[in-house]
C-alpha cells in the first residue's frame, strides 16, 4: 500500500504548541473536573487569575498561567491545586486559601504546610503526587494527561503528543497494519466484557467497503463510576484521536460517542474538542488531507444502565426504546443502522493512540499474560483515599486497597470489596493477593466491569449489600427479557425479605436456583450479570445469610429491623429521660426504678440510645 | 453444486436451507420448543426466554434469534433449558392476573397451555401485588387491553410497527414497571389506533382481546318480537371451521348457514352478494375516474382501518377514495330498505348482524356515515371467532350440521364477490367488470393471478384493456399502503388504482379470525379456499350475478344513480389530530 504526503507536519505543530505552554510561564493547573467544580473550583481559578495579573512579584518567571484541567482523580481532596514547577500539589483549597498559596509558595517559595496531603498512615504532610501514595503507586496511560493539561485547548493536547499517532496512521495508509498492531498489543475491552479490541476490530473491517460506523460507548452507568467522564472531561482529544485510528481501521466515515446528559461538562469539552479538531483538520473531510474523513457526532443519552449495552446504545441512537437486541447479529456485521459497526468503551479508545505511539510490545509489557496494559478504578467506600486510579492489569487487591487506598478508614477491619458495580462480584480476604485482571476475576465469580471498587469494613451487611445492587439493576432492567424484568424483581423480594428478618431457609434455594436461570437464560450482559452479587455473597457469606434467616441477627449491626435495643437494668437509674426522648412510646418504667422497652412498638430509632446520660442502653 | 447445509437436533441430522433462525429448523424437522414472542411474520425478538436451546459451544441460546449454522449440536430439552423454562413460566404466572376461568382467552390462552404441559402446579413466587393492577381499557370499539394479563412479549407492538407502520403500541417504563400501552399512555380509543386487530391476532394471552358483543347479538335472537338477518364476509367461511377441527380454508358456508340459523337468526344473506354491489358501483366509478381522469388513482375502500389511517394520517388524499360504502356497509341499508317490503317484517323491529373476520368492522358499524334515521344500518358486528364460540354456546355439533343454502335474494352471488377476503380480490374482481362495462365484450380469462398470493404485500399489475393500459396496485399492510401513497405525493405512483387491505394478505387474515399466528401457510390456504370458491361457481364476474341485476331493476335503478348515491356511497371527512374521538 501506498503511503499518503500530508499536508500537516504534525511534530512542527507540536514544537508550536510546547512553545506555547512553555510560554505560559509558571503554571498553575487547578482541576476542573466535575467533582472540584461541585467544590468551586471555578472560583479558586478566578481569584489565581485576579491575583496572577501581577506579574512584577515573580522572580523566575515573566508570567503565570492558571490552568483549568480534567479531573486529577482525587476527588475526595478537592479542588486540587498543582503547581509543577515547585513539586506541589495542595489539596482541600478554598476560594480563602488562594491568596496564602499566591503569597507565601509563589511569591516567597514558601509551602503553605496546612494545605498538603497528610498520610493517613505516618501522619505526615506530603509534598507533591510523586510521595502521596495514591498517586505514587498508579501507572497512567489513559489518564495521563488528564489533570495536566487544559482540557479545553487543543494546543496543549498537540504539546503532549496529541494526533501524532493519527498523523503517522494516516502517512502508513495501512489500516491492516494498525490492527495487527492492537491486536499484538493485546488490548481488551475496558468497558467490561474483555474482548480482544483487535479482534472486534478485524471483525469489523472484513465488512469494509460500504457505510459503516464508529460508536464510542461513553454510557457509563454504574453507580460510583466516573473513569470515561473523567477521559472525556480531561483529555478529549485523546478519545477522538483513538476514535480516528480505529475508523480509519476498520473503514468507518462517521462516528457517535454516547454519553449520557448528565455529563454535561464532558458533552460541553467533547463539543469544543471536535469543533477545534475539525476547524485544524485533524477530523471532518479529508482529515490532515489525506483520503480519510470523519464525521462525529454526540449523542446524549437519557441516563438508562441498560444502554450501556451495545446493542441497546445502538437502538437508542438509532431513535428506538433502548432495548437490546439479541446477537447474532453481532455489529461488526449488522449495527448502527444496519451496517457493520464498531463500538468501543471510552477507555478502549483512549488506549489506542498510546499503543500506536509507544507500540504494541510496550503495551504487552504492563500486565499479566492474558490482560495487558492499565486498568482504571474507581475506588470508594471505606478506604481512606478514594478516587479514580490506574495501574497495571494484575496489581493485587492488596495494593489497592491497602497502598494506593490508604488502609481502611477509621482503623476499622476490611470485610470484603465489590468490584464490577451491579454486573460484578463480591470479593473477601482471601482475595486480597488475587491479580486484578480479566480471567482472575471471572474465576472468582467477579468481572472487571466498568471497574468500580467499592471497599467494604467490617460493619457493612453483606446481604444488605446485595439487596442494595439487586434493588440498582430491577429498577435498570429494560423490562424486555423474563428472566431479567421478573426473575431480578422476585430475587430483590426474597432479599428484601431476608433482610426484614422474615426470611426462611427455603428462600436461599430459591433464591440460588433463580439467581442461576437468570444468569444463564437473560437476553442481555445486565441480566446475565445481575445475579453476580448474589451469587458470590452467597458464596463467601453464607453464614451471614444465614444468621439473617435462623438466628435474625444482622452481624454487622446494619439491619434495622433486626436490632434489638434493650435497657440495661443495672445500669438504668430510672431518670425518664429515654421515656420521654421516645418518639412512639415504646418505654415504660417507675421513676428511680430500672426502665423497659417494649420491643413491638420500638422503631429502632435509637433516639433514646443516643441520649441516655448512664449508657445504659444498648443494641443487643 | 450446492453443498446439503445440516446440524443436528438432539443427535439426529437436519438439513436446513434459508431458515431464518434454529426454531424454523427445529419445527422443520416436526419438533418444537414453546415460545410467546416469536411470530414467523414478525420480526424475532427473543425476549421470553422459552425457546431456549443448548447449542454445543456456545451455551444457553434463543433458537427464535439465532441463525442455524452448518454442523451445529443443539438439545432442545436439557436440565437447564427445562429449568429454565419452568422458572420463566413460574415468573409470568407470578406477576399474571390468575383469573384464567373468567378470561376471554381461556382455552386459547399460550401461557396456560404451556404451565399445563410444564406442569407448573406450584409457584414459589408471591403473586402480583395488588397496587401493581392497572385499569383495563375497553374505551376502543374493537379491542380490550388488560395489562394484567400482557406478559410483555411484544407481539402486539411488533404488530402495530411492522404491519400498520405508525406504532399505536409502545414500550413504557422500566424494570417490573414496563407496561405495553399505547402512545402517551392514552386509552385505546384515543389514539390513532386503526382497530386492525392484528394486535389481538398475535397476543399470547388474554391481554388483548376482541371486544366481545354476543351477549347483545343473544338478547336480541332471544327476544321474539325481533326479526334478526345475519350476512357474513366472505373469509369467515374459509376460517370457522378451524374452530372445529377443519382444515384452513375448508369452506364451511353451508354449515355455517345451518349453524346460524339453529342459533336462531331468522334469514341468512351473505356479503359476498354485496361485494358483488361494490363491485357494479366501484367499477362505474373507476371508469368515469379513468375518463375524466380526475383524482387518480383511485383507493378502494372496503377496509375500515385503511380508511382511517387516510382519514387521521392523510386526510389531504381522501379525494383519491372511493366513494363507495364496504360491501358490509352497502348489504346493511339494502336489508333495512328491502326485507320489511319482501318479508313483512316492522324497521323498528329488523335487526342486522354481520359476522365479519375484521375488528375493524365494530368501529365502521359505529360510524356516523352509517346511521340513517338514528340508527346504524348495521345493528352488530361480530367476528368469526365470536361466531364460533356463540355455536359452541348453543351447543351446535358444527362438524354434524348438513350444509344449507342461503336466503333468497340477497345470498347469491359471484365469484367475484367471493374472493374480496384475499388481497387483491377486490381488485381483480373490479376488473373483470370494469373491462366488460368498458369494452362491451366478454372477458374470457377471468383469473388474473399476478394479483393473488398471501406473501408478496405489495404487487403492480398491469393490465391492457383493448389498448388502454391500466396498472393496478394491489397492497396489504398500511406499511406498504403508506409506501404507496408516498410515491403517488413524491408524483411517482404510475398506477390508477390502489387496493388496500390493512391485514397482511387481506381479510382471510383479519383481526377477528381464529388464531394463526404461529403459521404463515394458513393465510395462503385460507386464500386458495376462497379462489377455489370461485373457479368452481357458474357466475364469476359480479354484474352476471341475477340477483345484483334484479335489485338494480327493482330498486337502485343503474349503478351510480341517485338512490345508489343516497345508501351505498358516503363522504370521508378529515380526521387529523383525532377529531375522531366521539365514536
Amino acid at each position: 500500500m501506498e503511503t499518503t504526503t500530508l499536508n500537516i507536519d504534525i511534530k512542527s505543530e507540536q514544537q508550536k504548541a510546547q512553545a506555547e505552554i512553555k510560554a505560559q510561564g509558571l503554571r498553575v493547573l487547578v482541576c476542573a473536573g466535575t467533582g472540584c467544580v461541585a467544590n468551586g473550583s471555578l472560583k479558586v481559578i478566578e481569584k489565581f487569575k485576579e491575583l496572577g495579573a501581577d506579574v512584577s512579584v515573580l522572580t523566575d518567571y515573566d508570567k503565570m498561567t492558571i490552568v483549568p484541567t480534567g479531573c486529577h482523580g482525587f476527588c475526595e481532596q478537592g479542588v486540587l491545586v498543582v503547581i509543577p514547577d515547585k513539586h506541589v500539589t495542595y489539596v482541600k483549597v478554598k476560594v480563602d486559601d488562594v491568596e496564602e498559596i499566591y503569597e507565601s509558595h509563589i511569591k516567597n517559595d514558601k509551602p503553605v504546610e496546612r494545605l498538603l496531603y497528610v498520610d493517613p498512615i505516618t501522619h505526615e504532610h506530603v509534598m507533591d503526587d510523586e510521595h502521596i501514595n495514591f498517586y505514587a503507586k498508579q501507572t497512567r496511560t489513559a489518564l495521563a494527561n488528564c489533570g495536566n493539561i487544559n482540557a479545553e485547548s487543543i494546543d496543549e493536547a498537540i504539546a503532549v503528543r496529541g494526533y501524532e499517532a493519527l498523523s503517522n496512521v494516516l502517512k502508513q495508509n495501512d489500516p491492516e497494519a494498525v490492527i495487527a498492531e492492537i491486536e499484538k498489543s493485546g488490548l481488551r475491552g475496558r468497558g467490561g466484557g474483555g474482548f480482544p479490541t483487535g479482534r472486534k476490530w478485524r471483525f469489523t473491517a472484513a465488512n469494509r467497503g460500504g457505510k459503516s460506523y464508529i460508536v464510542c460507548n461513553g454510557d457509563e452507568g454504574d453507580p460510583g463510576a466516573f473513569m470515561d467522564r473523567s477521559v472525556m472531561e480531561g483529555d478529549p482529544h485523546k478519545l477522538l484521536e483513538g476514535m480516528a485510528i480505529a475508523a480509519f481501521a476498520i473503514g468507518a466515515d462517521e462516528g457517535y460517542i454516547y454519553v449520557r446528559a448528565e455529563y454535561p461538562l464532558a458533552i460541553k469539552r467533547l463539543r469544543k474538542a471536535i469543533a477545534d479538531a475539525e476547524e485544524r483538520h485533524y477530523l471532518g473531510k479529508n482529515i490532515m488531507g489525506s483520503d480519510f474523513s470523519l464525521t462525529i457526532h454526540i449523542k446524549e443519552g437519557a441516563g438508562a444502565f441498560v444502554c450501556g449495552e451495545e446493542t441497546a446504545l445502538m437502538a437508542s441512537i438509532e431513535g428506538e426504546r433502548g432495548m437490546p437486541r439479541p446477537k447474532p447479529p453481532f455489529p461488526a456485521n449488522k449495527g448502527l443502522f444496519g451496517r457493520p459497526t464498531l463500538i468501543n468503551n471510552v477507555e478502549t479508545l483512549a488506549n489506542v493512540p498510546v499503543i500506536m505511539l509507544k507500540g504494541a510490545d510496550w503495551f504487552a509489557s504492563l500486565g499479566t499474560e492474558t490482560s495487558k496494559g492499565t486498568k482504571t478504578f474507581a475506588l470508594t467506600g471505606e478506604v481512606n483515599n478514594t478516587g479514580l486510579i490506574e495501574v497495571p492489569m494484575g496489581t493485587t487487591l492488596r495494593q489497592i486497597v491497602f497502598d494506593i487506598g490508604g488502609g481502611i478508614r477509621g482503623g476499622k477491619k476490611f470485610k470484603a470489596v465489590q468490584i464490577g458495580g451491579p454486573s460484578g462480584g463480591c470479593l473477601t480476604e482471601e482475595h486480597l493477593d488475587l491479580p486484578m485482571d480479566y480471567d482472575s476475576l471471572i474465576k472468582a465469580g467477579a468481572m472487571v466491569g466498568s471497574g468500580g471498587l467499592v471497599v467494604m469494613a467490617e460493619d457493612t451487611c453483606i446481604v444488605e449489600v446485595a439487596r442494595f445492587f439487586m434493588n440498582f439493576t430491577q429498577h435498570e432492567s429494560c423490562g424486555k427479557c423474563v428472566p431479567c424484568r421478573e426473575g431480578t424483581k422476585n430475587m430483590l423480594r426474597i432479599l428484601e425479605k431476608i433482610v426484614a428478618g422474615k426470611g426462611e431457609m427455603k428462600d436461599l434455594d430459591t433464591l440460588e436456583e433463580l439467581a442461576q436461570s437468570v444468569k444463564e437464560g437473560s437476553l442481555c450482559g445486565l441480566g446475565k450479570t445481575a445475579p453476580n452479587p448474589v451469587l458470590s455473597t452467597l458464596k463467601y457469606f453464607r453464614d451471614e445469610y444465614i444468621a439473617h434467616i435462623k438466628d435474625k441477627k444482622c452481624p454487622a449491626g446494619v439491619c434495622t429491623a433486626m436490632k434489638k435495643i434493650v435497657i440495661v437494668p443495672e445500669l438504668c437509674k430510672g431518670c425518664t429521660k429515654c421515656a420521654r426522648t421516645c418518639p412512639v412510646g415504646a418505654i415504660d418504667g417507675v421513676v428511680k426504678q430500672p426502665h423497659h422497652i417494649n420491643q413491638e412498638k420500638c422503631i429502632k430509632c435509637e433516639a433514646c440510645l443516643t441520649n441516655c446520660p448512664f449508657k445504659a442502653i444498648v443494641l443487643e | 453444486m450446492t453443498d446439503k447445509k445440516t446440524l443436528f437436533i438432539d443427535g439426529k441430522e437436519v438439513e436446513f436451507t434459508d431458515e431464518p433462525n434454529l426454531l424454523e429448523v427445529i419445527r422443520k424437522a416436526g419438533m418444537n420448543v414453546p415460545t410467546f414472542c416469536y411470530r414467523p411474520d414478525l420480526t424475532s425478538f427473543g425476549a421470553c426466554r422459552m425457546c431456549v436451546v443448548e447449542v454445543e459451544g456456545r451455551g444457553i441460546q434463543s433458537s427464535c434469534t439465532m441463525p442455524p449454522e452448518n454442523g451445529l449440536k443443539i438439545h432442545l430439552n436439557t436440565e437447564k433449558t427445562r429449568r429454565i423454562r419452568r422458572t420463566v413460566l413460574e415468573l409470568l404466572l407470578a406477576n399474571h392476573d390468575k383469573k384464567c376461568l373468567t378470561c376471554e382467552k381461556s382455552g386459547d390462552c399460550e401461557l396456560q397451555q404451556y404451565a399445563e404441559e410444564y406442569g407448573i402446579t406450584n409457584i414459589r413466587f408471591p403473586d402480583k401485588e395488588l397496587e401493581d393492577y392497572l385499569p383495563v381499557d375497553d374505551s376502543s370499539p374493537s379491542i380490550v387491553r388488560d395489562p394484567n394479563k400482557c406478559i410483555l412479549c411484544g407481539a402486539c407492538v411488533r404488530a402495530c410497527s411492522e404491519f400498520q407502520g405508525h406504532a399505536v403500541l409502545g414500550f413504557a417504563n422500566r424494570g417490573s414497571k414496563t407496561v405495553v400501552q399505547p402512545m402517551n399512555g392514552r386509552p385505546l380509543g384515543q389514539v390513532d389506533c386503526v382497530n386492525c386487530g392484528q394486535c389481538v391476532a398475535v397476543c399470547p394471552t388474554g391481554a388483548l382481546t376482541i371486544k366481545d358483543d354476543t351477549e347483545k347479538v343473544w338478547a336480541e335472537i332471544t327476544n321474539p318480537q325481533k326479526t334478526v338477518v345475519v350476512q357474513m364476509a366472505p373469509a369467515t367461511r374459509v376460517a370457522l371451521g378451524e374452530m372445529f377441527g377443519l382444515k384452513p380454508g375448508e369452506n364451511s358456508i353451508g354449515l355455517m348457514n345451518a349453524a346460524l340459523r339453529k342459533i336462531g337468526f331468522n334469514l341468512v344473506f351473505d356479503t359476498n352478494f354485496s361485494a358483488d354491489l361494490t363491485i357494479m358501483e366501484e367499477a362505474t366509478e373507476f371508469l368515469e375516474r379513468l375518463k375524466s381522469g380526475k383524482d387518480l388513482p383511485l383507493f378502494t375502500s372496503c377496509c375500515p382501518a385503511w380508511i382511517k389511517y387516510l382519514e387521521t394520517q392523510h386526510p389531504e388524499m381522501l379525494k383519491h377514495l372511493s366513494s363507495c360504502k364496504s360491501p358490509m356497509s352497502m348489504m346493511s341499508p339494502v336489508l333495512v330498505d328491502l326485507v320489511p317490503k319482501y318479508f313483512n317484517v316492522e324497521r323498528e323491529n329488523l335487526v342486522v348482524v354481520a359476522v365479519m373476520p375484521c375488528t375493524a368492522k365494530k368501529y365502521e358499524c359505529k360510524r356516523p356515515e352509517m346511521y340513517r334515521n338514528g340508527r346504524p344500518d348495521t345493528d352488530y358486528v361480530i367476528t368469526t371467532k365470536e361466531l364460533g364460540k356463540m355455536i359452541r354456546s348453543a351447543g351446535i355439533d358444527f362438524n354434524a350440521l348438513e350444509p344449507e343454502d342461503h336466503d333468497s335474494p340477497f345470498g347469491e352471488y359471484s365469484g367475484a364477490g367471493t374472493i374480496f377476503g384475499a388481497s387483491g380480490g377486490v381488485a381483480e374482481a373490479a376488473v373483470r367488470t370494469a373491462y366488460e362495462f368498458a369494452t362491451g365484450e366478454p372477458l374470457n380469462d377471468v383469473d388474473i393471478k399476478q394479483m393473488r398470493g398471501t406473501s408478496n404485500r405489495s404487487k403492480t399489475v398491469s393490465l391492457d384493456i383493448k389498448g388502454t393500459k391500466v396498472v393496478v396496485r394491489v397492497v396489504s399492510t398500511l406499511v406498504e399502503a403508506e409506501k404507496a401513497l408516498q410515491e403517488i405525493k413524491a408524483g411517482k405512483a404510475d398506477f390508477q388504482m390502489l387496493e388496500v387491505m390493512a391485514c397482511p394478505g387481506g381479510c382471510i387474515n383479519g383481526g377477528g379470525q381464529p388464531t394463526s399466528c404461529n403459521d404463515s401457510k394458513i393465510k395462503e390456504e385460507r386464500a386458495e379456499g376462497l379462489y377455489k370458491e370461485d373457479s368452481e361457481l357458474p357466475v364469476r364476474k359480479s354484474h352476471m350475478n341475477p340477483s345484483i341485476q334484479k335489485l338494480y331493476q327493482e330498486y337502485l335503478e343503474h349503478p351510480g344513480s341517485h338512490k345508489a348515491h343516497e345508501i351505498l356511497h358516503t363522504v370521508y371527512t378529515d380526521k387529523f389530530a383525532g377529531s375522531y374521538k366521539d365514536i
